[in-house]
């Protein structure tokens, strides 16, 4: 449960903080981009402990190898899209209370564009993890090299997302 | 990224429209605050649909709004 406390510890600190908000001057749409690499990075982090305590503690011959990081990979999906809309309510709650700035009902054309843009270079960069784990297999690196490699991939995939919305809503498009 | 080509003087024209605020103008034209936040301060240039809703809310030709400046 410390985790989830800690998650509503940021909501509250990025959106109460006034003075703080002051200073950094943060819209909606950072705000949330923030708590999601925030969310990204904790259940990535978790997640990925649990996983690799199961997998130490398992003696697995190849063709389970290949089944247990499916599955691994498999859950992190619904897990990570929970986890995501319940901490993405949270915060919508706290912002509105803290603030009294409402969330925008829709995306403009400069979301839709750095969405996009962000998309492209998340897309890269799974892309990259993509052929590097299948470069493992061609150096006879075993099949867990590749799963972990491209478990990882997908996480930097989505921080990088995160980072270059990010940017670009502060550095301008 | 950075400062765009497209300078404006919105700021001028919402200050000379009654104090217009940002997200008044913003519900005008259909976009976030945000959006018209990066437009003022040179981060984002509009798309020419856009810029077309901004002339048209303060009655203005694009030119007087808009002007573009090259590089040297």
């Amino acid at each position: 449960m410390y985790y989830i406390e800690y998650i509503v510890f940021v909501i509250i600190n990025l959106t109460v903080n006034k003075h703080r908000l002051g200073e950094m001057n943060m819209s909606f749409q950072e705000k949330k981009i923030i708590v999601s690499l925030c969310t990204t990075v904790l259940i990535f982090i978790l997640y990925t402990i649990n996983v690799f305590q199961t997998y130490q503690d398992r003696s697995l011959d190849p063709t389970e190898t290949f089944k247990f990081w499916a599955a691994a990979i498999l859950i992190l999906i619904p897990i990570a899209i929970v986890a995501k809309l319940i901490i993405h309510i949270i915060f919508s709650i706290i912002n509105t209370i803290a603030t009294k700035e409402k969330e925008p009902k829709f995306a403009d054309e400069l979301d839709k564009l750095i969405g996009l843009k962000a998309l492209r270079n998340s897309h890269f960069v799974f892309v990259l993890g993509f052929l590097l784990s299948i470069s493992s297999l061609v150096l006879d690196m075993s099949p867990s090299v590749m799963f972990i490699i491209l478990f990882f991939s997908g996480f930097l995939s989505e921080v990088a997302g995160n980072v270059t919305q990010l940017y670009m809503y502060r550095r301008g498009v | 990224m950075g400062k765009s080509l497209v300078s404006n003087n919105i700021r001028k024209l919402r200050f000379n429209h009654n104090e217009m605020t940002q997200q008044q103008l913003a519900d005008q034209v259909g976009v976030t605050r945000q959006t018209i936040v990066a437009i003022e301060n040179e981060k984002y240039s509009p798309t020419l649909e856009l810029a077309f809703r901004i002339a048209l809310v303060f009655s203005l030709p694009l030119e007087e709004i808009f002007s573009f400046a090259e590089k040297t």
